[in-house]
């Protein structure tokens, strides 16, 4: 029940942020999250970011992944 | 503001005018100058194509397009894809009272820009004013007839097992265009419906060894493939990873949940192309403005069960049904 | 798609569901099941489950929040939307279903139901037209609640008298233990959901698995997602040691968003709820707090009067249950098909029964 994207912050203003990925943009609401940054990656549902994608541990699944036996 | 009123289609003076200033002036030929109850036309083959269409698309107006260019590229791409030159066009326009003057001057232009885009000819048309509220502002009808290419073999009973299908281009651009401009979703994309007519395209590849053609619209890739497979008995299956799609259009899919297999496109057609010339028909594609981001997507089977069949980019496997219903924005 | 497309790739799908088969292999029959209708989608829309062995099986529970609220919420909901003034926003999962004798898409080509991709474009709406009441259908589990939430207090900041809220929010945990004690449901295990748990983090889950020793992986939608949970859920079992695992941790923390979690407990209070096909699960539910019931349609108005007809025939509960399959039912695809769904599990696209429909086509 939780349709969601990663998109990439490209500019925050208060609590609103413009959010891209793909050649589309929006603007979004931050308002509970954490210290967000432009070019953080956050998972994006309903017009809000609801969390950050932590982009270390993503590649660090794919590692992990890929490596799989 | 000038609006047309129910005098305007009551067959008076105010009638005549609009027909000359508006009609005759943008959409003029020896045809329809007449002004006969009907076009007499002379046409070089007795092998002719004739098909209609109607056109009720909201909102009128989108990025890449209007119902007026729709109305044309409809029918003048139905035409193309059975393998025939559109030669004559009539169109029936309907308006509701009150529907503004400078709107309906707006759409014919565009459906006169688009049938010289196309070098068609509307050589009949009807015109009619109903009540306000008895329709939606504007309904448009368009039929047409062809001459079918001396190289056309399309026929789908010549299809058989091992044909590749062609898609021509990449797809969902028109569905999501109209989708933002229709519902205030606030995303910038930049992605404009597809709509163009294909008949010069089509004159460009027919060959032989297309076997068959159709445009992806209403239902989208997925629902056209359905009927491809039902008309001719045989399954046909697919590649996503193969299937050329917008980087926009595919973000926009994910962000609301659409599945692009299942969106409309106005601009493009599907083949079935015998395997061996498969190669050569999509070298070909890619050399014109249209076919550029051409695609071998996948083949026709030897079962007979009428499905079709989706490898997904994971590696699995799905079933493609035909479309129900209107595709919404999920949140989940 | 930037850290879409690489949890797609074909190759290492292929390597975990043979890993899935080398694992599972001499394993009694074992189910486990989702309860997001994401997952139920990105399962059928990537052919994962005939990459599983036989003897592992996947299950949709009820994650699809459009499926499992009552039909007498949607049939308040279009009574309401034909009140002079009143315009019904909502997401575009609620207008395809079908209340008693009409839908919101019917109310929709009237002008008088809009969709929205986010509620705060509800409440900006209704600042610029004062003359309409708007009253925005808050359905979905703890992933949109903070989002609804978000947009009340900006309704407050902005002192605005004509934007209502109906609640029909749900939250998944008490519904994920009614699902483990249920000894008909026989399930060994739990795909979590993804952005539920960003949210709301593991705790809840940890409670579950305690209570009843039930393996559950907090899951990612994408295919090797979902493939590596399996995984994990398959060696659970093997080990019998039953524990919360997190697979989504490149998105989920154990302690989930606090802020979000603020903002749901300030804006919202726990009540009872109605689930369609399920019956009342305790605690449950959202309604407003006491400090924003000036947005609580129910506290504001006099919702309408209305006469639900019941479900009659169908296996829905069972079905969402995880107990029975779709084909089981005597009404799936004869009387009960996507256009014409009679229960809960037909409703949305994603639920158990519209999902199986679609991509095993018409369950054949």
């Amino acid at each position: 029940m939780c349709l969601a994207i990663p998109m990439k912050i490209l500019k925050i203003t208060l609590d609103r942020a413009i959010v891209s990925s793909g050649g589309v943009q929006r603007t979004i609401g931050v308002n509970f999250l954490k210290n967000p940054k432009v070019g953080d990656y956050v998972i994006v549902h309903a017009g809000f970011a609801i969390e950050k994608l932590d982009t270390v541990k993503a590649e660090e699944t794919l590692k992990i992944l890929e490596e799989l036996q | 503001m000038k609006t047309i009123t129910l005098s305007h289609g009551s067959g008076g003076k105010l009638m005549q005018d609009l027909i000359k200033d508006l009609f005759l002036k943008n959409l003029g030929n020896p045809f329809l100058n007449k002004l006969g109850d009907a076009a007499l036309l002379n046409l070089r083959t007795k092998k002719l194509a004739y098909t209609t269409d109607s056109f009720v698309v909201k909102p009128l107006f989108f990025p890449g397009g209007d119902i007026g260019k729709l109305s044309i590229c409809g029918t003048v791409n139905d035409l193309a894809v059975s393998g025939a030159t559109p030669r004559y066009l009539s169109c029936g326009i309907i308006v509701e009272d009150g529907f503004s003057y400078a709107m309906l001057e707006k759409i014919t232009i565009s459906i006169r820009d688009t049938c010289k885009s196309a070098g068609v000819n509307i050589v009949t048309g009807d015109f009619k004013v109903v009540e306000k509220g008895a329709i939606d502002g504007i309904f448009i009808n368009t039929s047409g007839v062809g001459e079918i290419l001396d190289n056309s073999e399309i026929s789908v009973s010549r299809m058989t097992p091992g044909d590749k299908v062609i898609i021509s281009g990449t797809i969902g651009e028109h569905a999501a265009s109209i989708l933002l401009a229709r519902e205030d979703l606030k995303f910038k994309t930049g992605i404009k419906s597809d709509c163009s007519p294909l008949n010069k395209f089509v004159s460009y590849i027919i060959c032989g060894d297309i076997k068959f053609m159709r445009d992806p619209t209403r239902g989208g890739l997925a629902t056209t493939l359905n009927e491809i497979s039902f008309a001719s008995g045989y399954d046909i299956a697919i590649e996503e990873s193969d299937i050329p799609v917008k980087k926009s259009v595919k973000t926009l899919c994910e962000i609301l949940g659409f599945d692009p297999l299942y969106m409309a496109n106005e601009g493009k057609l599907i083949a079935i192309v015998s395997k061996d010339a498969a190669a050569n028909v999509l070298a070909k594609m890619k050399k014109h403005a249209l076919g550029k981001s051409a695609e071998i997507i996948g083949e026709v089977k030897k079962e007979k069960d009428k499905k079709v069949y989706l490898k997904t980019q994971s590696g699995g496997l799905r079933t493609l049904d035909i479309i129900t219903g209107e595709q919404l924005p999920r949140i989940c | 798609m930037k850290y879409i497309d690489e949890f797609r790739n074909a190759a290492v799908a292929v390597k975990i569901s043979k890993l899935i088969q080398i694992e599972a292999n001499g394993l009694k029959p074992v189910s486990f099941m989702e309860v997001c209708g994401t997952h139920t989608m990105a399962v059928e829309r990537f052919g994962i489950r005939k990459t599983l062995p036989d003897n592992v099986r996947l299950i949709s529970g009820p994650g699809c929040p459009v499926c499992v609220t009552p039909k007498s919420y949607i049939d308040k909901a279009i009574a309401m939307s034909n009140i002079e003034d009143i315009i019904v926003f909502s997401f575009g999962d609620m207008l395809k279903v079908p209340g008693t004798g009409s839908s919101l898409l019917k109310q929709r080509s009237k002008g008088k139901a809009r969709i929205v991709y986010s509620p705060l474009d509800a409440a900006l709406f209704a600042e610029k037209n004062q003359d309409k009441k708007i009253i925005f259908l808050g359905i979905g589990f703890e992933t949109t609640v903070p989002t609804v939430a978000s947009v009340v207090k900006y309704a407050k900041k902005k002192k605005l008298k004509n934007f209502f809220i109906y609640s029909g929010h749900k939250i998944m945990p008490p519904a994920m233990e009614l699902l483990a004690k249920d000894k008909e449901v026989n399930i060994k295990g739990f795909l979590c959901p993804a952005h539920v748990s960003a949210i709301i983090g593991m705790e809840p889950y940890r409670v579950i698995c305690k209570k009843y020793n039930m393996p559950c992986v907090v899951s990612g939608f994408e295919p090797l997602d979902i493939l590596q949970s399996i995984l994990m859920l398959v060696r659970q079992v093997k080990s019998k040691k039953a524990k919360v695992e997190n697979q989504y941790s490149r998105v989920v923390k154990a302690s989930g968003n606090i802020m979000a979690l603020r903002l749901i407990r300030e804006v919202f209070s726990i009540n009872d709820s109605d689930w369609r096909g399920i019956g009342v699960i305790k605690n449950s539910g959202l309604v407003l707090s006491k400090e924003y019931g000036d947005f609580d349609v129910e506290k504001n108005m006099n919702l309408p009067d209305v006469k639900t007809s019941a479900d009659k025939g169908c296996i829905c509960g069972s079905v969402l249950k995880g107990v029975k399959m779709p084909p089981e039912c005597r009404l799936f695809y004869k009387k009960c098909t996507p256009e014409n769904p009679q229960g809960a599990c037909m409703i949305s696209s994603e639920g158990a029964c519209a999902a199986y429909y679609k991509y095993s086509s018409g369950g054949k």
